[in-house]
């Protein structure tokens, strides 16, 4: 059976890393107005308050929308086409492969979906008021989107939650980094070794950065 | 007897190959589609004729016996290829290349068809690079060469150890240009069980069977090419692959092709030593080694037998006590002796008691002073992949101990009868690379098989089958259906149904293992009279026992690997007595065939040029009569005949 | 040595195939592993039975014609070692060893452990070749070329053709294979000509036979007996997006 529906396969992989590459940006974005918590409840507000207001922002989710579609969308294409590629599988499998977590990433990733639903309607769709009761106020009347955040890191069991799928997300991560690069062409040997470092490092960062937001809140150390 | 007529063309030496060209018969465009060429085998001269005269424009129907054209054993040739390019400015001439040969093969090839491999070997060299064969280079970005035995000059061109994959998979993708534009066919998993010959005489058409589901095959053309390389599984234990085999050429044989000097076989110097009796192949080591490696055995026995024993190591040998007997015997070329002269050499000190290894039958090679003198980065570089290639066979590191290594069969210059056009006696029958005799004479230089492949496979065969099809354009397309396709197929198939009615109890690789040993002993690195006699007699009833007692299991119909080997080893029975009678009756010692009655009291060969100076081309005349020897005498006009001399330059 | 083997039978294209165990003994540690099914073999032939069929020929791990997935890896666990190259010595006396055919669609099993790796014919017919014709072409030392360049070209033909590849990939992706041939000609003057036609019929190749995606697992470097870069993969797409812009 051809691997030919939508688009060769290289093709595909590269609408993949560029996609991932993509969303590995916004994450940072997404890092930086969450560690705003660490330090102020107003300065994460303001932070919300742009990224609610701005037009530029406003429409630019739109595309990070489509981002995540795509991404998906693909991952999902190359991931059925792949399992045709092997109709019958091996009696004994060894440990082979160089990237470990690529094995994992249809699994890693639809739960990092699930997640992504759960969380849109935690905080997105609440503050776009299709769900819930809105996002609390502040003394000055404004939207206190860290409330909102704080109310919910509340729960131990979110919280146990949100860390394990950030945990996931770093392995998620991991793989990603380097993979994107390697299907771009950009895999050269004097700086592999460097890009594969950045990537484990970079997907290190993220899962701290993200982790330890609702820990410390939850532990009352912010 | 039948009149020999080699066909070669008049003129001076270095003129005659053009003066052919000049004066060829072409086929024109038009009337190439209406040709058809069998091609049997795909290695360098199989896939490089079948692509070159795809290009033409002929149909070509190509077979091979793998599962693809890049499988064929030139694929594991190692250290390079030859030319007279003479880029190291150190001497080199196509006259030298040629001289070189000649005297290597110890003055038994054809002088013209030397001269011609000579002279077309640059043309490989340019039309493989052109091909991206990613030949070795120098930081310069010019061709690199690297020397071989037998030769004072640096000629040999090389990627890294694996040069005849390089090249193979060069003409492999000239051959898939062609088979994707339609010139030419493939049929792969295919073997040819039986030649046509046509009732004019003419060579039309090949039987093969299927490999996968068993059937026969028969197919048709205009002129057939055998490229099926050699035969030296005879010997069961051999470099050689495991489905290289003989049977196409004895096929051919057996339909009236002349057979030349079947008992030239080549002994290659390094290989790694066998090991036990369920080994099933032996690995060569590339020559290259002895470019830097010194070939030692212990000067006292004493000391030999403590390293069987393993009660001493190779290291703990003090200088004085080794015998580097390469460089004792032959100070000018030392390590770098050729083939036979540095096999029969190792022999020669394991017999006396000297050899080394567990069995015995093993000499050093040490790259402990190229160590010392380059560094070990050097050679790692050189010689890396050898070296992990024998740590992986044999558990032994030769940056720390040297390797051992012992001669194993590895060549055949016999091979069926050529012509200059490379047309076997019968019409329209061409034979190229190993399977044919003509270039190497008793003895082949190292990086020479492939530049024979090559050269008879992109510029022989491509110009000489033309002016043999020349006057086939009005003959039309040739029917299968006629009484000798039908007579070939029946002939195999009873072949078949015979082997499977035998029902014995015995695999055949017993049998094969058994006729090695014959082989080995009677007719390997020395032979005499009695032992060939011996041998013969041996071989018969070996050959009667395996009618009575092979046992091939399963159905003829789809994969039976037992069949295959029944029909190549029955095959082979036929094949090692005809090479021991050739040994019998070769009165003299010359290059790979060594007879120990003609050798110097020093022990070097000794060539008998009165009576022997001839290619003996046996001719098959049934199942119960002895072959009939034809006799091509040999002329040497350019080259002056000596002894052939390794002590001095 | 002793060892129980679990071997995948299969007797035909269409049959369904099986693990069949059988037991060697008294191996000696200094056979190859093919030597040791030999041996089985022979065995198999004493008594009447069918042999197993395999893939094998030049045995000096360089025709890339054997196969076997021993123990969970395409040419079993030594690195850089193809299954006639394999020796005993490696296995643990009375080990069990499983013994499989490559599995991917697009090789599919033709008996017992031989596989149908025509596929890969058919991608070196779409493109992996420079399109000279003999003869007219220039002397070799016309177009020098940078030592640097010339090895990395020599390190991507290195490629057997074996399979092991795709064999290993959890996708059965073809692309180290695809891109060591499409790596060599690229890096060298002689195939730049036709490099962007190339990498673009041999991709579409590819796909069309039904190979995976490759996920940049890197299990096939990881198991490739020739040691084949997945720098080639890199190159490969690099090449692969210059074809298609421009």
């Amino acid at each position: 059976m051809s691997n030919k529906p939508f688009y060769s396969s290289i093709t595909k992989k590269i609408i993949m890393s560029l996609m991932g590459l993509f969303l590995i940006t916004f994450l940072v974005v997404h890092l930086t107005l969450n560690s705003f918590l660490l330090f102020s409840n107003d300065l994460f507000n303001a932070g919300a308050h742009f990224m609610g207001t701005d037009p530029f922002i406003q429409a630019f989710q739109w595309v990070l929308f489509a981002g995540f579609a795509i991404h998906i969308f693909y991952g999902i294409v190359l991931q059925i086409q792949n399992w045709i590629s092997r109709p019958k599988g091996y009696k004994r499998r060894a440990f082979m492969e160089q990237s470990p977590f690529s094995k994992y990433m249809i699994y890693t990733g639809l739960l990092i979906f699930i997640f992504l639903i759960i969380h849109l309607g935690n905080f997105f769709f609440v503050k776009m008021g299709w769900i819930g009761n809105g996002v609390p106020l502040t003394s000055n009347g404004e939207e206190n989107m860290a409330e909102l955040v704080r109310n919910l890191f509340q729960h131990g069991g979110y919280v146990a939650f949100y860390v394990i799928m950030f945990i996931l997300m770093g392995f998620h991560l991991d793989h990603a980094f380097q993979s994107a690069f390697q299907t771009l062409g950009l895999n050269h040997k004097t700086y592999w070794g460097f890009i594969k470092g950045l990537s484990r490092a970079y997907a290190i960062v993220i899962t701290i950065g993200f982790v330890i937001i609702p820990l410390f809140i939850y532990f009352k150390i912010v | 007897m039948t009149k020999i007529d080699s066909k070669i063309p008049e003129g001076p030496i270095a003129e005659k190959w053009t003066r052919y060209k000049e004066h060829q018969k072409l086929v024109n465009p038009a009337n190439k589609r209406k040709i058809d060429i069998i091609v049997v085998g795909t290695g360098l001269a199989g896939s490089s004729a079948a692509a070159s005269l795809g290009e033409m424009g002929f149909n070509v129907k190509v077979f091979c016996i793998q599962d693809s054209p890049r499988r064929a054993h030139s694929i594991a040739a190692q250290g390079g290829i030859n030319a007279a390019k003479n880029y190291p400015n150190d001497g080199d001439t196509i006259y030298r290349l040629f001289y070189d040969t000649v005297k290597g093969g110890d003055y038994r090839s054809r002088e013209s068809n030397t001269y011609r491999l000579a002279e077309v070997s640059n043309n490989i060299i340019d039309q493989c690079v052109a091909q991206g064969v990613p030949f070795a280079r120098e930081y310069s970005g010019y061709l690199a060469n690297r020397s071989f035995g037998g030769a004072l000059v640096s000629r040999t061109f090389y990627a890294r150890g694996q040069t005849g994959q390089q090249l193979l998979l060069g003409a492999y993708g000239a051959l898939s240009k062609e088979i994707k534009r339609g010139s030419v066919k493939l049929y792969t998993r295919r073997e040819m069980l039986d030649l046509v010959v046509m009732k004019d005489g003419r060579a039309r058409g090949i039987i093969v069977r299927n490999l996968f589901t068993g059937e026969l095959e028969r197919y048709s053309a205009h002129a057939v090419l055998l490229a099926t390389g050699g035969y030296g599984n005879v010997y069961f234990l051999s470099t050689n692959a495991m489905t290289s085999n003989g049977s196409a050429a004895w096929r051919a044989y057996k339909r009236g092709a002349y057979f030349a000097n079947p008992c030239y076989v080549q002994i290659h110097p390094t290989c790694i030593p066998v090991h036990g009796e369920y080994q099933s192949k032996l690995t060569l080591m590339s020559e290259s080694l002895r470019n830097d490696g010194r070939i030692w055995v212990p000067k006292k026995k004493e000391d030999a037998e403590r390293i069987r024993k393993k009660e001493l190591r190779p290291r703990d040998i003090p200088e004085e006590d080794r015998d580097y007997y390469l460089e004792r015997r032959y100070p000018a070329f030392g390590n770098l002796a050729p083939r036979d002269v540095s096999s029969r050499a190792a022999k020669e000190r394991c017999d006396a008691g000297y050899g080394v290894g567990p069995t015995g039958l093993a000499v050093f090679l040490d790259l402990k002073d190229a160590i010392a003198r380059l560094g070990k980065e050097v050679i790692k570089a050189r010689y890396g992949n050898l070296i992990d290639m024998y740590e992986r066979i044999t558990g032994e590191n030769a940056y720390e101990t040297p390797f051992m290594i012992y001669p194993a069969v590895h060549y055949c210059m016999g091979g069926l009868w050529v012509d200059y056009e490379l047309e076997s006696n019968i019409p329209g029958l061409f034979v190229g690379g190993e399977a044919n005799f003509s270039d190497h004479g008793a003895n082949r230089l190292g990086a020479s098989a492939i530049m024979q492949g090559l050269s008879d496979g992109y510029f022989i065969l491509p110009y000489t089958m033309q002016n043999y099809l020349a006057d086939q354009i009005t003959v039309g397309p040739i029917p299968t259906n006629t009484s000798e396709f039908d007579e070939a197929e029946k002939d195999v198939q009873a072949r078949i149904d015979r082997l499977m009615a035998v029902k014995g109890k015995v695999p055949v690789d017993t049998f094969h293992k058994k006729l090695g040993h014959i082989m080995w002993e009677h007719v390997g690195m020395a032979r005499n009279r009695e032992g060939l006699k011996e041998g013969i007699k041996m071989i018969q009833e070996l050959r009667e026992d395996f009618w009575k007692n092979v046992r091939v299991p399963g159905n003829p119909m789809g994969i039976n690997i037992e069949l295959e080997k029944a029909l190549r080893v029955a095959d082979f029975l036929e094949l090692g007595e005809l090479m021991a009678r050739d040994a019998l009756h070769r009165e003299e010692s010359a290059g790979g065939h060594f007879r120990e009655e003609y050798q110097t009291p020093d022990g070097e060969a000794m060539r008998n040029d009165k009576d022997f100076m001839y290619v003996a081309a046996w001719e098959y005349k049934g199942d119960d009569k002895e072959p009939a020897l034809n006799k091509e005498e040999l002329n040497y006009e350019y080259i002056e005949v000596k002894t052939r001399n390794y002590k001095t330059a | 040595m002793n060892f129980k083997l679990k071997i995948w039978r299969q007797a035909s294209p269409n049959d369904k195939g099986q693990f069949v165990d059988y037991e060697v003994h008294d191996i000696s540690s200094d056979a190859s592993f093919l030597e040791m099914i030999d041996i089985l073999n022979d065995e198999l032939v004493e008594k009447g039975e069918d042999p197993i069929a395999f893939d094998h020929d030049c045995r000096e791990g360089i025709c890339g014609m054997c196969s076997m997935f021993i123990n969970g890896h395409p040419h079993g666990p030594e690195a850089a070692t193809t299954t006639c190259q394999l020796h005993m010595r490696k296995f643990k006396d009375g080990e069990t060893i499983v013994i499989e055919p490559w599995r991917a669609r697009p090789f599919p099993v033709i008996k017992d452990l031989i596989v149908d790796r025509s596929a890969f014919d058919e991608i070196i017919r779409a493109g992996g070749f420079i399109s000279v014709t003999t003869g007219g072409v220039p002397d070799a030392n016309a177009i020098p070329i940078k030592k640097e360049v010339a090895d990395l070209a020599m390190d991507a033909a290195a490629c057997i053709g074996c399979g092991a590849c795709v064999a290993a990939c959890k996708n059965a992706s073809a692309m180290l294979f695809v891109s060591a041939k499409v790596s060599q000609f690229a890096l060298l003057p002689q195939g730049k000509v036709e490099a962007k036609d190339r990498v673009k019929s041999m991709v579409a190749k590819m796909d069309e036979l039904g190979f995976g995606n490759c996920t940049n697992t890197y299990a096939c470097e990881a198991e490739c007996p020739k040691e084949i870069s997945i720098t080639n993969i890199a190159r490969m797409n690099r090449q692969f997006i210059g074809a298609k812009l421009g």
